[in-house]
């Protein structure tokens, strides 16, 4: 036996056997990492959390507005006066997407005045560049700092973006596109639901 | 034979404890013209070893849960005892290793130590720097202020700018559709576990690269090209210890001073360290009027902000976005960028000078404009600098080699 010599390794096996056991290795690997990462997306608590809101809109002074939370994010809902909707019109040349051909609103409200009734404008209040919530500057004119050929809207406090009183963005602004505009529906003259519409979810 | 030595002899037989010893502290032969400049690396060590510590310690009464967080926070710093001064080491601290590792990169600008034969050090260096930008970039949000709130908001929705994929991507990194307290929570998990661990061993591979070709100097010549042959030392080589280890506790001694003043005097220092509004609870429905990162990114955060126009069809938050992560990266490139004749400042030309002295006023004054409410005048200055900013990489090639540079010596010039 021991006088015999060694037979050479047989090298295409030893290599077959490498590629195998790296390549079967690989796939448990990749398969052990996809539920490590989906283990970081949203849990079913936090999708659950996202259930519709009913707001009473009937307190909210002509000219004001009023914030709820949906979805852990701020809701606007601003009572435009006439002279406020008078605005929206004149200011096509100055913004990005006057018409809202951005799907960023349920097609109910891809109007000029982006809502279901002109009077009400319901408006997700996240800044559409980073996620910061601009704050309002209704009024028009320099009233705020804002220059006097301000039309009123909105201004984001961390990267200066402005917004109309329709949530419109302005040209040369950092946020890309309009204000995001939520489902929602009423369910009377005074009582919303956001969050929901007719059609279902 | 002493029993110590006896001791020693049976380590040395099972761990290789004399000769890591004698390879990296008293047979490691280093440059012996090193100045001021050189006191930065272990500087970073030791501020590492502080964040460690007082880390630690603020783990044992901090609470990753958005409803306690502040309130922790605030429990340390009033009933814990010493919990304040534990507290404002690690906030001073974050900001003192910034301090560090921008004068120590500075230093490799200065002395050319990111070149041939040590990119290698150069690269590693820099991902020590990006894990570092994350380390605090998460630590950030535990306070649970205002500032940690937005702050994190808006760096999370940065990766929404990339096309496809970034909606989904910004879900992922969140785990909820705002940031709340299951982005708490792993933002903690990465702070305290996930990113220190990769960052020590950043560390140790970037020193063992760094002992494997040895330092550069001030004069940027290579003292392993004159080594003595009988001994095989370097002629201009000293031993790091007891030469160096000696010098840098000089420098550990007038850095604790600056860093205890700062710490026990002004921990806020003024709004740059400590912000103010991350005294005020996190609230999702109202961002602060005045939102600003803290300093140590606000040059990035300004070139961010600079681009205001969309180009091929695609809008400007994408571009912003690219521009500031190229900010960062293009340093990766560095090595390869300059093509300078000699490495030290010492023997460049007026154009190197120059173009360095200029990228470093763009870098700080882009800084400076990044913690102000943005006006068109300082969207317009902010665009100006970051072209310059720009400039100094993308122009690096052709300048450096028609820079009219000096000759550089043999030996060492102390």
């Amino acid at each position: 036996m021991d006088d015999q010599p060694k037979p050479p390794p047989d090298t295409a096996k030893r290599r077959f056997l490498t590629i195998a056991t790296g390549t079967l290795g690989s796939i448990a690997a990749v398969a052990v990492a996809a539920p490590f990462v989906r283990s970081m997306m949203p849990s079913e608590r936090a999708k659950a959390a996202g259930a519709p809101v009913e707001v009473d809109i009937g307190g909210i002074e002509p000219g004001l507005m009023s914030s709820v939370e949906w979805r852990g994010k701020p809701v606007w809902i601003i009572n435009r006066t006439p002279e406020m909707l008078a605005t929206l019109p004149k200011l096509e040349e100055q913004l990005v997407d006057p018409h809202s051909t951005q799907p960023l609103q349920p097609e109910y409200c891809q109007n000029i005045h982006r809502s279901i009734k002109p009077q009400y404008l319901v408006v997700i209040g996240i800044c559409t560049h980073l996620g910061c919530s601009p704050t309002a500057r209704l009024r028009s004119g320099d009233e705020n700092a804002m220059g006097a050929n301000w039309p009123g809207g909105f201004l984001c406090p961390c990267h200066g973006s402005t917004f109309d009183l329709a949530g419109r963005v302005f040209q040369g602004v950092p946020a890309p596109v309009n204000l995001e505009v939520p489902k929602y529906t009423y369910l009377s003259e005074r009582r919303l639901l956001i969050g929901e519409d007719s059609n279902g979810a | 034979m002493s029993k110590l030595t006896g001791l020693l002899n049976w380590v040395d037989a099972r761990f290789p404890l004399t000769s890591s010893w004698k390879e990296h502290l008293s047979e490691y032969y280093a440059p012996k013209n090193f100045n001021f400049w050189y006191y930065f690396g272990s500087l970073a060590l030791l501020v590492l070893v502080i964040q460690i510590v007082t880390g630690i310690l603020l783990t044992m009464s901090y609470k990753p849960d958005a409803a306690q967080a502040f309130a922790s926070v605030e429990y340390i710093m009033r009933d814990v005892p010493w919990g304040w001064l534990i507290r404002y080491m690690h906030s001073t601290g974050a900001s003192m290793f910034f301090v560090v590792i921008y004068l120590h990169m500075f230093r490799a600008l200065l002395y050319g130590s990111f070149r041939k034969p040590r990119e290698l050090i150069w690269i590693i260096g820099m991902l020590i720097y990006l894990t570092l930008m994350a380390e605090a970039f998460f630590g950030y949000l535990l306070p649970w202020g205002q500032m940690s709130y937005w702050g994190a908001q808006v760096i999370v929705n940065l990766f929404s700018a990339i096309p496809l994929i970034g909606e989904d991507l910004s879900l992922w990194v969140r785990g909820d559709y705002v940031v709340s307290d299951a982005t708490l929570n792993r933002f903690f998990a990465f702070h305290v576990i996930a990113l220190p661990l990769v960052l020590i061993g950043l560390v140790v591979a970037h020193i063992l690269a760094l002992h494997e070709v040895g330092s550069n100097n001030p004069d940027g010549i290579e003292i392993k090209d004159n080594v003595d042959p009988e001994t095989g030392i370097p002629r201009d080589g000293i031993a790091f210890h007891p030469y160096y280890t000696v010098k840098d506790i000089v420098g550990v001694i007038v850095f604790l001073a600056i860093f205890s003043t700062v710490m026990f005097f002004v921990p806020e220092m003024g709004g740059y360290f400590l912000e103010y509004n991350n005294f005020v609870p996190a609230d999702p429905l109202h961002t602060p009027d005045h939102i600003a990162p803290i300093w140590y990114f606000t040059p990035f955060y300004s070139i961010l902000r600079a681009v205001t126009y969309p180009l091929f069809g695609i809008d400007a938050k994408f571009w912003g976005v690219l521009a500031m992560g190229a900010s960062v990266m293009i340093f990766f490139a560095l090595p390869w960028l300059d093509r300078g004749r000699v490495k030290s400042i010492r023997y460049r030309g007026w154009i190197f000078k120059t173009a360095l002295t200029v990228f470093v006023i763009s870098f700080m004054v882009l800084g400076y404009l990044g913690t102000l409410t943005p006006t068109p005048a300082t969207t317009m200055a902010a665009q100006i600098l970051s072209i310059l900013y720009f400039a100094f990489f993308i122009l690096m090639p052709w300048y450096t080699r028609i820079d009219p540079v000096k000759s550089v010596p043999e030996r060492l010039q102390t």
